[in-house]
């Protein structure tokens, strides 16, 4: 079953579509690349899938219902995750009730029930477990504002699972680590992808993604290029075009 | 005796209605400069209803419930707005309040309610019964630090867009804070009505508003015993030093200028920063 729909979506900011007439799917344990060159609007599609923003045309499809017109938090609860290209980390709190935080939002819908309850430590078990799986073992106690960049990236990816999404969206989860680190981290996410939960992939660094990606999708300039198997859309001449004076990794 | 129990009095009432608006802007992060017209609303109701001879201990209740519901109709009216916007909405909501009170007549207009009855027990028990409402406030400020629904205003405060990546239903978590917010205020109004005896619209003017959001800002945005401790010295200053209650703005504004510059944290901050310095 798809478990993610994207139909014929449009963006536009002023007068730059920085998404135009986009569709998408990704299936059910579904491990999706999505590249593309700077400013081809994948950040754009990830918040209108969030639902961080309204696109002007199309509809979004999650889990076959439409959730177009679904608050941010809705679409989280219902499943949806996303681990933001600019980080965002909560900076009063520590990295572990950052995460603790996202571990209990499915039972925060009621704020009633929110307030009856003080226990916090099944969450931040969890949290701890997630912290280390990323490899932040060591700084559960620590601020965000302690953190490099690279780190902070790990922590939106932890905070991102603690929601055990069913769709994990990563918005270049890569960015900010060494190549040992991104290889690393890599196969992380790739172990990440089960029989129930998608993943898409949004990286700048196609040698990873090809490589842990059975999947790859391009968009350039807000429009989708290329969707399909992963060696031939590597092979592909709409691809060579997209990056045409770049180098691919 | 009778004036300690004044001052005691005064620094309770002035407790509690900082504390509740503690929770909106402290704990919520949803600044509010018109917090004085809750305070109002349950000032009325409760005047009003021990008029008529219902205790004021039962009357608290409708005045806390009266001051939540207008409290839970502005919070709607101002999810769609953020910050500078939600300030001058508040503020607006303040003008309102006087501007309609002046005008009811039911509500004594601009001449205001006297003679309201004293309380059971006269003023000393006043004084027990709103030790025991700012008590009481602060175990419920205490606990939803606590609780999940603390760790969800955390995160509305911190970063509402973040909030709601993470399933925080933002606006409802808002809501709740308004309406604990502005209930606290309407039982500080009701209390404060049966200790002055006398109110009119200009007893919750701007001015009110401001007191309370200075004495939130310079407690240290969130933090309870903070908050509590500058509401009540800020409270009776004005009855031992006369230039205090001459010059409130000034000092108001030195106030919070100095917190804003030099110790963000309010006193609650400054004293964290002591502690450290001492343990090591
Ligand atoms: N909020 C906004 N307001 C105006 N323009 C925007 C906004 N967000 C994105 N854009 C524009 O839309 C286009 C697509 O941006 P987007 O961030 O989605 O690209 P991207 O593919 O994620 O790029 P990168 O690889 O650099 O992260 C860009 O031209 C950008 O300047
Ligand atoms: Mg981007």
């Amino acid at each position: 079953m798809s478990l993610l729909k994207v139909e014929n979506v449009t963006m536009r900011f002023g007068g730059v579509a920085a998404v135009e007439d986009v569709s998408l799917s990704v299936d059910q344990g579904e491990m999706l690349g999505f590249i593309g060159p700077n400013g081809a609007g994948k950040t754009t599609l990830m918040r209108i899938i969030t639902g961080v923003l309204r696109p002007q045309t199309g509809r979004v499809l999650f889990r076959g219902e439409d959730v177009t017109r679904w608050p941010v938090d809705r679409r989280i609860r219902a499943g949806l995750a996303l681990a933001q290209q600019i980080v965002k980390p909560l900076a009063s709190l520590s990295l572990v009730d950052n995460v603790a935080l996202a571990a209990g939002a499915h039972r925060m819908v009621s704020p009633l029930a929110a307030l009856l309850r003080t226990d916090r430590e099944t969450e931040r078990a969890k949290a701890g477990a997630l912290l280390d799986f990323v490899g932040l073992g060591d700084a559960l106690s620590m601020m965000p504002t302690e953190l490099p960049l690279g780190d902070l990236k790990r922590l939106e990816v932890a905070r991102a699972l603690a929601l055990e999404p069913v769709l994990l969206l990563l918005d270049e989860p890569l960015a900010g680590l060494n190549q040992g680190e991104a290889r690393a981290m890599a196969d992380l996410i790739a172990t990440l992808a089960g029989k129930h939960r998608g993943i898409v992939l949004i990286e700048h660094n196609v040698r990873e993604v090809s490589r842990i990606c059975p999947r790859i999708y391009v968009q350039d300039n807000g429009r989708g290029l290329v969707d399909g198997r992963a060696d031939e859309v590597l092979a592909s001449p709409e691809l060579r075009r997209a990056y045409l004076g770049e180098e691919l990794a | 005796m009778a004036y300690e129990i004044t001052v005691l009095t005064t620094m309770a009432i002035s407790i509690l209605f900082a504390l509740s608006l503690n929770v909106i802007t402290g704990f919520c992060g949803q600044v509010s400069l018109g917090h004085a017209a809750f305070y109002g609303i349950g000032a009325y109701t409760a005047a009003l209803l021990t008029k008529s001879g219902i205790p004021l201990a039962l009357a608290l209740l409708p005045a806390a419930a009266a001051a939540g519901a207008v409290g839970f109709v502005v919070g709607m009216a101002s999810l769609r707005v953020r910050d500078d916007f939600l300030a001058i909405t508040t503020m607006g909501v303040a003008f309102l309040f006087v501007g309609f009170v002046r005008k009811q007549e039911m509500l004594g207009g601009e001449i205001g309610i006297s003679g309201i009855p004293s309380v059971a027990f006269g003023r000393p028990g006043l004084l027990a019964l709103s030790l025991l409402c700012t008590a009481l406030f602060v175990l419920l400020t205490v606990h939803i630090r606590r609780s999940w629904m603390g760790f969800a205003f955390d995160s509305v405060a911190d970063d509402e867009d973040t909030a709601r990546i993470l399933g925080i239903d933002v606006p409802r978590f808002k809501l709740w804070a308004f309406v604990i917010g502005t209930a606290g205020a309407g039982v500080a109004g009701g209390l404060y009505a049966h200790h002055i005896r006398f109110i009119g619209p200009d007893s919750f003017g701007f001015l009110e508003s401001i007191t309370a959001l200075v004495m939130v800002i310079v407690g240290g945005i969130g933090s309870i015993w903070g908050v509590a401790l500058v509401a009540a010295i800020l409270s009776v200053l004005p009855l031992f030093l006369q230039f205090v209650d001459d010059y409130k703005l000034l000092l108001y504004g030195v106030l919070v200028f100095a917190t804003v510059r030099y110790a963000p944290g309010g006193v609650a901050g400054l004293a964290r920063t002591l502690a450290m310095r001492i343990r090591r």
